[in-house]
């Protein structure tokens, strides 16, 4: 090779490399179509289209939200900062074109004019063959009908081709709200039982790569890991039909990229972005970003409540004294979050939830009560966090570190990854860990339940057994139940305020659901589920 | 020739099996409990014990030994859990991606790094020399995760010239019809010459990154084995027969010492292609690399041992066809089982 030859091929290879590759001309095909398309950008995507399916995983549950309808929905109202929020007391009907709800049921009365993306109506049949499904499948969508009292196929009664009656199993007010939740989503029973096998009798290998519900949207193509191509469904009965034809939601690994995406406004939406960039998004106002607290959600300290040292109260209460809570919410947070702290000393304890406990850090407080406890000299421990969640959790639990070591408590940052966490979470063996729970059903006792209850759900990360907090659980359920108003409220006082006395776990902040968007795109609803319901978006 | 390929095969068949038992007993004690992940947030511990079930992982190691060699044997690499697919579509389909964006990067690399190695062998300590000794100790020393991040930066989001970071085509265009899974090649076989387009412009980046990356052990196998080859005597016996340096330089010098380079040149294509998972990463390439990855992070065994022996055959194939390479080459060396 010549070298005059070499020169002049590297100097093209270099010219090629910088050239701008851009279609000089754009088809009008090709505009309509980025009008029409919402193009969504995120860290992960489905590994199952079927909620139903072993182990779909949060991301699967967006598209079964826009692929499927569920007999009920909830109603829209305004949320925090004029928000379309979801209104969780009132409901309307999705397949159902009415529905009465009696004492002991509620029977639902179809439209007539509903259809499967394959054609066929959507029938009585259907929906007691889908809500069967959910309660016999096992795993977490039989778990959650379960939260409703909704545990036997006998409970769902076909009366004729568009009527059915689901009966309750006993008075429970979670019963008619967890139908209105992802799981009980109606599937194309024929379609489904023609794919079924001997060895998986409800079809869930065949759901899991295809759709078949009668939803708003349905899949027309799915890469797992890399894209899902979302069509709108043309003949969809359940509502006014969407604005937004095609969806396309791209799987992008890297934040950076994510936010760049969104700035140089190729993709539309994006969310699961760090803290520190929704915070600079929304300083420069070049995109709309919407902040939204989770609803029933709270990042807390927990502690092991059946091992030393934390089974005493006063070293618990220490802790609480103690934590940086305003550090953690500037430092870690920026901000992107409600404070479930420091509520001034003469409030009145809300029926509701979450609410702020009246700790705040006083370090002097936190070493008188540690001294109190015969625990003057400290101890040393471990803080245990999930690494999937590091971009919050490791800097929280090095603030936490740095103001505990002040009381004399010496910890060590144990990292457990990802998938090892829920392992670790069952065994109840870590001694001090932070962590998040978020309930769909936003009822106090919904969380107290899971998170509180002496049965020792895997939610009670603490092991916190109490007669008396089970009593007050108990009493509000029942009371709740039954419509007594009066036990209820003070039920529900009465658990919180012994959560805050004993203190077991720690609130620290309810968490927001970020979501960035272009300045044309409207139409943004929250949901219990935080992810994105397409059908109320519009471009433009 | 064909008695030798066979027989190098058969040599190859017992590092198969060892790298079989080996990822299957690796990903075994892997940290993680693939059962409570699946689960899902919410699942109770029958719940966990249920799926524990459906994913066999209840049985004995052995039983689940011999039911996985015996899926192999019918070409079943069993399911991913956390794409829902099989192993071996999944790996099917990404290879393509993969390879497309290794070869790429790799020829980039060649065409540049070669010649420099070679300008600088004729002339060391000029100019040029210096030239390829900072451009390799560069490439070699910027993480490829931050050259992307870089170039992306730079490219895409200051100056706009570069197309999203969104992995082979742009959005809004579709792939070919695969015939090799090369979106190139499958484009031009569809006379799709807008996809064609689309795909090259994706693939400048992370090509570019890939080959700063790798410019470094090409350009200095090819300087250190010109130098050796320049020096020897019959390139002087060359030069003092009156032939022009160009004939001696590549037509005597430079096949001699390819050689090395070649082996070196194997070296860093399977690295390369094993090692572009960051790559993959910065440009949401749907490739080989960033799948294994996000398998192992959630305890996924069924993808992390279909990886580890697609890689491992691949490097059987390589090192075959460097062999072979060898002996075109220079004839001086035979093939020996």
């Amino acid at each position: 090779m010549k070298r005059r030859d070499f020169l002049k091929s590297v100097s093209g290879l270099a010219a090629g490399a910088a050239l701008p590759i851009v279609p000089e001309v754009i088809s009008s095909a090709y505009a309509d179509a980025r009008s029409e398309t919402l193009l969504i950008v995120s860290e992960g995507g489905p590994n199952n289209l079927d909620i139903h399916g072993v182990g779909t995983n949060v991301p699967g549950y967006e598209v079964s939200w826009n692929c499927y309808d569920r007999l009920i929905s909830h109603e829209m109202k305004s949320g925090p900062g004029g928000v379309p929020y979801y209104d969780r007391d009132k409901f309307k009907g999705e397949l159902a074109e009415e529905f009465k709800i009696d004492d002991m049921s509620v029977t639902f009365k179809l439209r007539k004019n509903a259809k499967f993306h394959d054609g066929t109506p959507v029938t009585a049949k259907d929906v007691k063959w889908s809500l069967d499904r959910a309660v016999s499948v096992g795993g977490f969508p039989t778990f959650q009908m379960s939260a409703g009292s909704l545990t036997k196929p006998e409970q769902f009664v076909v009366i004729d081709d568009h009527t059915v009656r689901v009966d309750f199993l006993k008075k429970d007010r979670l019963t008619v709200p967890d139908l209105a939740v992802i799981v009980p989503c109606i599937v194309n029973s024929e379609l489904v039982k023609k794919n079924a096998s001997e060895k998986d009798p409800w079809g869930l290998e065949f759901t899991k790569q295809q759709t078949a519900g009668s939803g708003a949207y349905k899949v027309t193509k799915w890469t797992a890991g890399t894209e899902v191509i979302m069509e709108r469904n043309e003949d969809w009965a359940c509502g006014p039909l969407p604005k937004i034809k095609r969806v396309i939601w791209r799987m992008v690994p890297q934040a950076g990229n994510r936010r760049a995406l969104l700035e140089r406004g190729d993709a539309d939406i994006s969310y699961e972005l760090p803290n520190k960039d929704f915070q600079e998004m929304k300083a420069s106002g070049k995109l709309n970003v919407v902040s939204l607290p989770f609803s029933n959600g709270i990042q807390y300290i927990g502690m092991n409540v059946t091992k030393p040292p934390f089974d005493n109260p006063k070293v618990r209460q220490a802790v609480a004294y103690a934590l940086p809570y305003q550090k953690i919410m500037d430092a870690v947070m920026f901000g992107l979050a409600n404070p479930m702290f420091g509520a001034p000393k003469d409030k009145p304890t809300e029926v509701a939830w979450p609410q702020p406990h009246k700790y705040n850090t006083d370090i002097e407080k936190a070493k008188a009560l540690m001294a109190e406890a015969g625990m003057a000299g400290g101890f040393e421990t471990t803080i245990s966090f999930d690494l999937n969640f590091a971009g919050v959790n490791e800097p929280l639990c090095v603030l936490v570190q740095e103001s505990l070591a002040q009381i004399g408590i010496k910890t060590t940052i144990n990292k457990v990854p990802g998938a090892n966490w829920r392992t670790e979470l069952n065994k109840k063996e870590m001694p001090l860990f932070t962590n998040v729970f978020s309930g769909w059903l936003d009822y106090p006792e919904y969380f107290f339940y899971w998170c509180y209850h002496g049965n020792n759900s895997v939610f009670n990360t603490m092991s916190y057994k109490s007669a008396e907090m089970d009593r007050l659980i108990d009493g509000a359920r029942t009371a709740a139940a039954a419509g007594d108003t009066a036990t209820y409220d003070a039920d529900v006082r009465g658990f919180v305020d012994l959560a805050y006395t004993d203190i077991p776990r720690i609130p620290l902040y309810q968490p927001f659901v970020n979501v960035a968007m272009q300045k044309n795109i409207s139409g943004y609803q929250y949901w219990f589920h935080r992810r994105l319901d397409y059908r109320a978006m519009a471009k433009g | 020739m064909l008695t030798m390929i066979g027989k190098r095969l058969m040599f190859a068949i017992p590092s198969l099996i060892g790298v079989v038992i080996v990822t299957f007993l690796l990903t075994r004690a892997l940290p993680g409990d693939p059962a409570a992940y699946f689960a899902g947030p919410a699942a109770t511990k029958e719940a966990v014990e249920q799926i524990r079930k459906k994913l066999g992982l209840d049985k004995p190691l052995i039983e689940q030994f011999f039911r996985y060699t015996n899926d192999l044997a019918h070409g079943d690499f069993g399911n991913s859990l956390t794409t829902g697919q099989p192993v071996a579509t999944e790996i099917r389909n990404r290879l393509p991606a993969s390879a497309e964006l290794t070869l790429l990067g790799l020829i980039v690399s060649i065409v540049i790094a070669i010649p420099l190695g070679v300008l600088a062998a004729t002339r060391p300590g000029s100019w040029v020399d210096h030239l390829c000794r900072v451009t390799t100790t560069a490439g070699v020393s910027l993480p490829v995760f931050f050259t992307g991040l870089l170039l992306v930066y730079f490219f895409y989001f200051q100056l706009g010239w570069s197309p999203a970071p969104l992995g082979r085509l742009d959005v809004f265009y579709s792939a070919p019809p695969t015939v090799t899974g090369f979106y190139l090649i499958d484009t031009l076989i569809a006379r799709d010459f807008e996809a064609f387009r689309s795909a090259l412009s994706q693939l400048v980046l992370p090509a570019t990154t890939l080959a700063i990356f790798s410019l470094a052990p090409i350009a200095r196998m090819t300087r250190a084995s010109m130098l050796a080859v320049l020096a020897s005597e019959f390139v002087r016996t060359a030069r003092a027969s009156g032939l022009s340096p160009t004939t001696v330089i590549v037509t005597y010098a430079f096949r001699n010492a390819m050689l090395p380079v070649v082996t070196t040149l194997s070296m860093v294509f399977s690295f390369l292609l094993g090692a572009n998972v960051l790559v993959e990463k910065v440009f949401a390439w749907p490739g080989i690399g960033s799948y294994a990855v996000e398998a192992l992070i959630s305890s996924d065994f069924a993808p992390v041992q279909g990886f580890v022996l697609t890689m491992a055959v691949m490097y059987v194939l390589l090192n075959l066809v460097i062999d072979i390479l060898y002996g075109v080459i220079d004839p001086r060396v035979r093939l020996e089982g």
